[in-house]
C-alpha cells in the first residue's frame, strides 16, 4: 500500500472522529448542524477516492478490498444525505422544544462517533477490532435512541442497549472461538486475527470449532441485522428515536452486521468440511421475512411501520446471501444498496410527516397526497419502490433473487415469494390510507429538505431503469469473491 | 507437581462457573452485588494464574483491571445507587430459585457437551477454559432473564462479561488488544448505564423493568 493510499483509507476514519470532537466542543445550532453536514461530505469524498484507484496490499489492522469499499461508498453517502435532512430535521426539534442546545451538541457528535464506529468496522482487517467497532456504534446508537427521554425512548434504549450488548457478548465468544480454531495453524498473536490470514489458512482450522463459532457469530451480529427471533429491540429502536437516526438505523448499521456475517461466511467457505453457513442463513432469512410480513398489518405507528420493513428486507437481503453463487450474491448486493437507499429516503418522508402532523400515529395521518403535494407523493414513490414494484430499483433485485432461487431450489422459491407478496399488501394497504383519502391532522405547511429525499428516489429510479455496465461488472466481481 | 498448573486454572474457572450459581439464587440487591464482587475477584485470580502459566506478563494487566475495577468500583458505585434508590432490601427474581437452578444445571452441561466435543485439538487447559467460559456466558444470559431490576440485569450482563475474559485469557496468545476492548467496553456500558438508571429514577422514582413495560410502543 503507497503511502498515500494509507492517508485515504485514515482519512475515512480521521474526519468523522476530528469531526466528533469538534462538535462536542461547539454551541449553536445553524454552525454544527452545517459543520456535521461537512464532516460527513468530506467522508464521502474521501471514500469515493478509495473507490477509484487501486487498494494495494492489507495492512495489520486495516484492509481495503472491492467487498468493502462497495460497503464504505454506500455508508458515507447515506450518511452524508441523513446529515443534511438531521439539519432540518433537528432545527424543527429545536423550536418545539423536544431538544436543547446542549442535546443537540452531544447528538452531532455521537452522530459522527456512530459515522466513525462503522467505517472502522468495514475497513477491520481484524476480526477483533472489527468487534470493537461494531459494539461502538451499538453504543452511540443505544444514547441517541434514548435522546428524547421520554418514557416510551428510555424503554426502547433499554431494549436495544440489552438485547445489543448480549448480541454483541455472543459475536465476542464466536471472535475468540476464530482465534482459538486459527491458532495452531498460524501461531499466537495478531496474525491469528487478522481476516486474511485467516482466510488463507482457513482449510486447515479444525471445523468443529469453526461451526460452533460461526454459530455464535451469526446469532450475535444476527441480533444486530434484526434477523427474527431476534429483531425485538428494532421496532422500538426506530420508533422512539430521532428519525435521522431511524435511517442511518435502518440504511447503515443493519448492512453493517450483516458485513460482518458475510466476513466470517467467507471464513467458512474457506474450509471444506466445515458445515455450509447457507442453509443457516437462508432459514434465518426467510423466517424473518415471513414474520415480518405478517407483523406489518398491525402496525398503528408509521416508524414502527417501516422498521419492520427493514426487517423483512434484510430477511430477503440474508436469504440471498445464504444462497449463494454469483446471482444471489449479485442480487443480494443489489439489494441491499436499493433497500438502504430507498429505506433511508422513506424515513426522510417520514420525518417531515410525522414533525408536521405532530405524531406518528397512522390513523392520524391521512391525505398527505393533498395537503402535502412534494411529501405525500415522494412518500408514495419510496413506499411503491420499498414494497418492489417495477419500474424501481427494488422490483429488480427481487426479481434476480426470485429467479435465481427458482432455478436452484424451487420448494424455497415458494415460501419467498408468498412473504414478499403478503408485505406487498400491507405496504400498499397502508399507503392508501396515510397518502390518499380526506386529509386528518394539521395541514399547515412544512419547511422540509427535499435534496436528500430526491437524490436517493432519483438514484432507485434510475437503478430500476438502467445500471450502468461498470457497476454490474463490478457487483459481478464482489458477487464472485462471497462464493 | 506436573499437574499443579492445570488444577489451579481448572479450580479457579470451575470456581468462576460455582460463583456464577450463587449469583442465580440471590434475591436481594446488595447481596447480588457482594456476589458478584467475589465473582471478579475469581476472575482476577484465574487471569493472574493464566498470565503465570502462559508467561504473559500483559495479563497481569487484564487482571488488576478485573480486580480494581470490576470486583472493586462497580460494586461499590452500583451499591449505592441502591442505596441510595432505597431499593437494597427488594426482592427482585422472577422465576422460583428451584426451576431457575435446575435451567442453570441444564446449561452448564450444555456448555460441557459442546464445547468439549469440539475443541478436541486444543490444549487441556484451553479446553477446560472455554468450556467453563461458554457456561459462566450462559448462566449470565441466565440471570439477565431472571431479573426484574434493571442493577439486577447489569450485574448478569456484567457477569456474562467475565466470562467473555475468561475465554478470550484462556486462548494462549490472545492479543491484548481484544482483553482491554473488553474491559473497556465494561467502562463504557457502565457509564450508558449509569445515565439510564439516573434517567429512568429522574423519569420515573423506580428502577424496576416492570413499571415500564405498562407502555409496548403502541396500544393494541
Amino acid at each position: 500500500m503507497t503511502e498515500f493510499a494509507i492517508a485515504r483509507v485514515d482519512l475515512v476514519l480521521l474526519i468523522p472522529l476530528a469531526a466528533a470532537a469538534l462538535l462536542a466542543l461547539l454551541p449553536g445550532y445553524r454552525l454544527t448542524a452545517r459543520l456535521n453536514v461537512a464532516a460527513t461530505f468530506l467522508t464521502f469524498l474521501a471514500a469515493l477516492s478509495l473507490l477509484f484507484t487501486a487498494h494495494g496490499a492489507p495492512g495489520t489492522y486495516l484492509l481495503v478490498d472491492d467487498l468493502n469499499v462497495v460497503f464504505i461508498a454506500l455508508n458515507t453517502f447515506v450518511g452524508f444525505t441523513t446529515s443534511v435532512f438531521s439539519a432540518s430535521y433537528v432545527g424543527h426539534e429545536l423550536e418545539t422544544g423536544r431538544l436543547t442546545p446542549a442535546h443537540l451538541r452531544f447528538y452531532h457528535a455521537m452522530y459522527q462517533m456512530l459515522m466513525f464506529a462503522m467505517n472502522l468496522a468495514l475497513l477491520a482487517n481484524n476480526i477483533g477490532l472489527m468487534w470493537v467497532a461494531v459494539e461502538g456504534a451499538t453504543l452511540t446508537t443505544v444514547v441517541m435512541v434514548g435522546i428524547y427521554r421520554t418514557h416510551e425512548a428510555l424503554e426502547a434504549a433499554w431494549k436495544y442497549f440489552i438485547l445489543g450488548s448480549v448480541g454483541i457478548a455472543l459475536a465476542l465468544f464466536g471472535t475468540i472461538l476464530v482465534y482459538v480454531a486459527a491458532q495452531p495453524e498460524i501461531g499466537e498473536g495478531l496474525d491469528a486475527m487478522e481476516w486474511t490470514t485467516l482466510v488463507a489458512h482457513a482449510a486447515k482450522f479444525d471445523p468443529a470449532l469453526l461451526n460452533v463459532a460461526f454459530i455464535f457469530l451469526l446469532l450475535g451480529y444476527g441480533t444486530k441485522v434484526g434477523l427474527a427471533p431476534l429483531h425485538a429491540w428494532l421496532p422500538d429502536a426506530h420508533a422512539e428515536g430521532p428519525t435521522p437516526i431511524s435511517a442511518v438505523l435502518s440504511g447503515l448499521l443493519l448492512n453493517v452486521a450483516l458485513y460482518a456475517v458475510l466476513r466470517f461466511k467467507i471464513l467458512m467457505a474457506a474450509n471444506v468440511a466445515a458445515v455450509a453457513p447457507g442453509p443457516l442463513m437462508v432459514t434465518m432469512g426467510l423466517v424473518s421475512l415471513i414474520f415480518a410480513a405478517f407483523m406489518l398489518y398491525r402496525r398503528r405507528d408509521i416508524k414502527r411501520l417501516f422498521a419492520y420493513s427493514s426487517i423483512e428486507h434484510m430477511g430477503i437481503i440474508t436469504f440471498a446471501f445464504g444462497m449463494g453463487g454469483p446471482l444471489a450474491n449479485f442480487a443480494g448486493l443489489l439489494h441491499m444498496t436499493m433497500h438502504s437507499l430507498t429505506k433511508s429516503g422513506i424515513f426522510f418522508a417520514v420525518g417531515h410527516v410525522a414533525q408536521v402532523k405532530g405524531t406518528q400515529r397512522i390513523a392520524d395521518i391521512g391525505g398527505l397526497t393533498e395537503t402535502h403535494p412534494w411529501l405525500g407523493w415522494s412518500l408514495v414513490a419510496g413506499v411503491v419502490a420499498i414494497s418492489g414494484l417495477p419500474p424501481l430499483g427494488i422490483f429488480m433485485s427481487e426479481f434476480l433473487v426470485v429467479s435465481s432461487t427458482f432455478a436452484r431450489a424451487p420448494l424455497l422459491a415458494i415460501p419467498l415469494v408468498l412473504g414478499l407478496l403478503i408485505a406487498f399488501g400491507a405496504l400498499l394497504l397502508r399507503l392508501n390510507g396515510l397518502a390518499f383519502g380526506e386529509p386528518r391532522g394539521p395541514i399547515q405547511p412544512v419547511k422540509a429538505s427535499y435534496g436528500p429525499l430526491f437524490a436517493h428516489l432519483t438514484l432507485v429510479l434510475v437503478a430500476g431503469l438502467y445500471l450502468p455496465p461498470q457497476l454490474v461488472a463490478w457487483f459481478q466481481h464482489v458477487a464472485q469473491l462471497l462464493g | 507437581m506436573p499437574n499443579l498448573e492445570f488444577d489451579t486454572a481448572h479450580l479457579l474457572a470451575g470456581g468462576l462457573v460455582l460463583v456464577s450459581f450463587v449469583l442465580l439464587y440471590q434475591d436481594r440487591l446488595t447481596s447480588l452485588l457482594n456476589i458478584y464482587a467475589v465473582h471478579a475477584l475469581v476472575l482476577a485470580l484465574s487471569v493472574a494464574w493464566q498470565a503465570n502459566i502462559q508467561d504473559a506478563p500483559h495479563l497481569y494487566v487484564t487482571a488488576a483491571l478485573a480486580l480494581g475495577f470490576k470486583a472493586i468500583v462497580i460494586p461499590v458505585a452500583l451499591r449505592r445507587i441502591v442505596a441510595r434508590l432505597g431499593i437494597h432490601r427488594e426482592i427482585e427474581t422472577v422465576v422460583g430459585i428451584g426451576p431457575t437452578m435446575l435451567c442453570g444445571m441444564a446449561l452448564v452441561a450444555l456448555s460441557m457437551v459442546v464445547m468439549l466435543r469440539v475443541t478436541t485439538e486444543a490444549t487441556p487447559i484451553a479446553r477446560e477454559d472455554l468450556a467453563f467460559a461458554l457456561a459462566v456466558v450462559l448462566l449470565g444470559l441466565l440471570i439477565m432473564v431472571t431479573r426484574r431490576n434493571a442493577v439486577g440485569q447489569v450485574v448478569g450482563f456484567m457477569s456474562l462479561e467475565n466470562g467473555l475474559v475468561l475465554a478470550a485469557t484462556g486462548a494462549r496468545g490472545m492479543p491484548l488488544v481484544v482483553e482491554i476492548s473488553a474491559a473497556f467496553s465494561i467502562l463504557i456500558a457502565f457509564i450508558v448505564i449509569g445515565i439510564f438508571l439516573f434517567r429512568i429514577r429522574e423519569r420515573f422514582d423506580t428502577v424496576d423493568i416492570g413499571a415500564l413495560d405498562q407502555f409496548r410502543g403502541e396500544r393494541r
